[in-house]
């Protein structure tokens, strides 16, 4: 096994999807019929493996640490391995960046015995093989290695993404922070592996003078002493910053295509485990083009629709286009189209809910 | 070490025979059933819904899967620092060792297992039986009526009982006669094959028994006809609710059509009472859009194509487009191709049915394909049971 950290950065969130972040964070939010978006980057972490993941979190933190528990779905309940919880220890005080966060906790990194670490955030949907990275990190004699891919998402006005400038051998030439993205433009996926001590050596140095972020002070500004080489991203990944773009990413797993490239052809997406029983489709159930997880009773008509565990679709109603999340009830007679139902929303009898030119976010444990 | 009110151990390791191609890697207990679970789940969930925390397993044939698949009994919370789960195959003693004669034997073998937990009760249960049960009232029921051993029966149609072991009781339901497979029955009442027995008590018998060269070395056919002749207290726990015996193909299936019954029950699907599994991580299922799925429990890691009427599919089973599965169990990682039609049949794991094969057997009888089998449309393996 690779001696490799993993960090998860949860400290640069971006204030997006707000409606799903009520009493959560971004990487809690749920995906995809039964996962959590931080189940994407803490299974490639698996496929290493890592022998421990540090998860340096911002806010709302419970219900990620309710998911992950003591990792042992990840395989980090093991002596030589592990998961660790490391939030900001200046909870009254806005934090002043990543670095801040990095330099409370460094004794994470000084004791480990890894020499080298992986950083990513914890929202990306995607199955990166981190043995390449490591491998032409290494061979290239690498001091960081900055991920990245082209923008293929919908156009957006916002300032969002930060962006690389690449030069002619991959290196990276210079970072535009909060840019709002074009098609094909090289997106920072804020992923980088860099090694160890360089890393503790730049944090101690950048705390020392008051330089709190890690892309801004220790990448950019290393640009001209450091090798930073880039790392082309290519396979998928959905732009994720929007509701829109959230429903529509979901909606991607439809494609059978994608579904079979990215859960059954590679390494697994582990979450936590349920023990829900096998899905169960009634005599007047109607399903197409949908995923289903199991604990599910489905008795009325489900259209395009990503169904998450232990929700009810009970007879003559009907869900199209929209995602239903764990235990949600769906009762006789609803109707709902472009919807996405938090967990343990309830719609009653006979309900009508649309969404028109963007999907419609009915809370957590609401009734309607 | 502290001493136990009681141990289960769990007799898992018959051959299963009459399961045919299903058993010919594998216990009958590592069997896969409704769509997720193997056999033995239902068992264990018991314990833990019971609250019992040391189990044996006695295994014997083919027991590799279900070493691997029990593991540390982490799904069933038998991952213990004081007790859990342990896998009893035979050994090799002071003395050589033997194979399990029978189930009191293999009881009888792992004596020192038990002993070491010093318990007051021991749970004797089988891992291959589909029910849902709180032991916990039944040793209630033990101690209420001071009983020596009490044994588990659930009444059976008249018809059926020159099936089971029948109890014959009287009217404080103690036993009084224990008729093996009756040809003139005077009870409904069949063994579950769930005992509990004083420890002390049963050691005594067991040892007993070992000393016996005409014995067949087996609970119900040794054990208990001496326990009645000596005038044991026996008495029967009168279970209600659903059970069945797995033993054959036909009643595989039966149990698997049980399940889709929408008045049935008995569900998996039950909160308060889950069946635990180990490797349960698979993507969620994807059903196309032209697919029909109805009357069916279908579990994650499926895709499906096709049109799935009143079935069963397991995990990562595949259902191409144009293909038609109905009145049938597909076990799991089994790979139908398109325009395949497959009716009242039961599929091993992954085995791959190619393109345009049809199973239906014309006399509407049960078809079975062993595990890891492929058929073909011109495949000659098809063999109505």
């Amino acid at each position: 096994m690779r001696n490799v950290l993993g960090v998860i950065n949860l400290v640069n969130e971006r204030p997006i999807l707000k409606e799903l972040t009520h009493h959560r964070c971004l990487a809690s939010i749920p995906f995809g019929g039964r996962y959590r978006m931080i189940d994407f980057t803490m299974s490639n972490f698996m496929n290493v493996p890592l022998s421990k993941v540090a998860i340096f979190t911002k806010d709302k933190y419970r219900s990620l640490m309710d998911h992950l528990g003591s990792g042992k779905e990840w395989d980090l309940d093991h002596r030589s391995q592990g998961l660790f919880i490391l939030p900001s220890i200046h909870p009254d005080e806005k934090i002043k960046g990543d670095l801040q966060q990095f330099y409370d906790h460094l004794e994470f990194f000084q004791r480990a015995t890894a020499d080298t670490v992986i950083i990513a955030p914890g929202h990306h949907i995607c199955k990166i093989d981190f043995n390449d990275v490591i491998k032409e990190h290494e061979s290239n004699g690498t001091d960081i290695t900055v991920l990245y891919k082209e923008y293929d998402g919908v156009p957006v006005k916002r300032p969002l993404y930060h962006q690389c400038s690449l030069g002619a051998n991959g290196e990276i030439r210079d970072i535009h922070f909060y840019t709002a993205p074009k098609i094909g433009d090289h997106i920072c996926l804020e992923t980088y592996v860099i090694k160890k001590q360089l890393l503790i050596d730049l944090i101690k140095n950048c705390i020392e003078y008051d330089e709190y972020d890690f892309l801004k002070d220790i990448v950019k500004a290393n640009l001209m002493n450091l090798k930073v080489q880039g790392y082309q991203f290519t396979g998928y990944m959905p732009f994720i910053h929007s509701l829109e773009t959230y429903h529509a990413s979901n909606m991607d797993f439809l494609n059978p295509e994608i579904l079979r490239n990215f859960f059954y052809d590679s390494w697994e997406v582990f979450t936590k485990i349920k023990h829900e029983a096998p899905a169960e489709f009634a005599n007047s159930s109607r399903v197409s083009n949908s995923l289903i997880a199991n604990g599910c009773i489905i008795e009325g008509t489900v259209e395009n629709s990503v169904i998450f565990r232990g929700v009810k679709v009970r007879k003559g109603a009907v869900v199209k286009n929209s995602i239903i999340m764990q235990k949600g009830d769906i009762d006789q007679g609803a109707h709902i189209e472009n919807v996405i139902t938090d967990k343990q929303v309830i719609i009653t009898k006979d309900q009508i809910i649309s969404g028109r030119n963007k999907p419609i976010v009915i809370k957590k444990e609401e009734v309607v | 070490m502290t001493s136990k009110k009681w141990v289960a151990m769990l007799l898992a390791g018959g051959q299963g025979s009459r399961l045919g191609e299903l058993t010919s890697d594998l216990a009958k207990p590592a069997v896969p059933f409704g769509g997720k679970y193997r056999i033995i789940d239902f068992t264990l969930s018991n314990c833990t819904h019971s609250g019992i925390d040391t189990v044996g397993i006695l295994t014997q044939y083919r027991p590799h899967l279900l070493n691997s698949y029990i593991g540390n009994g982490r799904p069933w919370d038998l991952d213990r620092n004081n007790g859990g789960v342990s896998m009893l195959p035979p050994y090799q003693g002071k003395n050589g060792g033997e194979w399990y004669k029978g189930t009191a034997n293999a009881v009888y073998q792992n004596f020192h297992f038990i002993d070491h937990n010093d318990p007051e009760y021991v749970l004797v249960i089988s891992g291959d039986h589909i029910y849902k049960m709180d032991y916990n009232k039944m040793l209630e029921d033990h101690i209420d009526k001071a009983a020596h051993a009490t044994i588990a029966v659930i009444e059976v149609p008249w018809e059926e009982t020159s099936r089971f072991g029948i109890m014959n009781t009287n009217e404080a339901d103690r036993i009084i006669e224990f008729d093996e497979k009756p040809k003139h029955p005077k009870s409904n009442l069949a063994s579950m094959g769930v005992y509990i027995f004083n420890w002390k008590h049963l050691k005594k018998y067991l040892t007993e028994d070992e000393q016996d060269s005409s014995s067949t070395n087996d609970f119900g056919k040794d054990i208990i006809p001496k326990m009645l002749k000596d005038e044991a207290k026996l008495q029967a726990f009168r279970f209600k609710g659903y059970w069945k015996d797995v033993g054959t193909i036909e009643s595989l299936w039966e149990a698997h059509m049980d399940l889709l019954e929408e008045s049935s029950d008995f569900k998996l699907g039950d909160p308060n009472w889950q069946i635990y599994a180990g490797n349960a991580n698979h993507p969620p299922q994807y059903i196309s859009e032209d697919a029909d799925v109805t009357q069916s429990l279908v579990n994650e890691g499926c895709l499906v194509f096709g049109k799935v009427d009143h079935s069963v599919l397991s995990y990562n089973v595949q259902v191409g487009s144009g293909s038609l599965v109905k009145n049938s169990v597909i076990m799991p990682n089994v790979k139908i191709g398109k325009n395949v039609i497959i009716e009242k049949a039961i599929i091993g794991s992954g085995t791959i049915i190619e393109d345009g094969v049809v199973i239906s057997d014309t006399k509407q009888g049960l078809t079975l394909i062993g595990e890891n089998q492929r058929v073909t449309s011109e495949s000659t393996l098809l063999q109505a049971l």
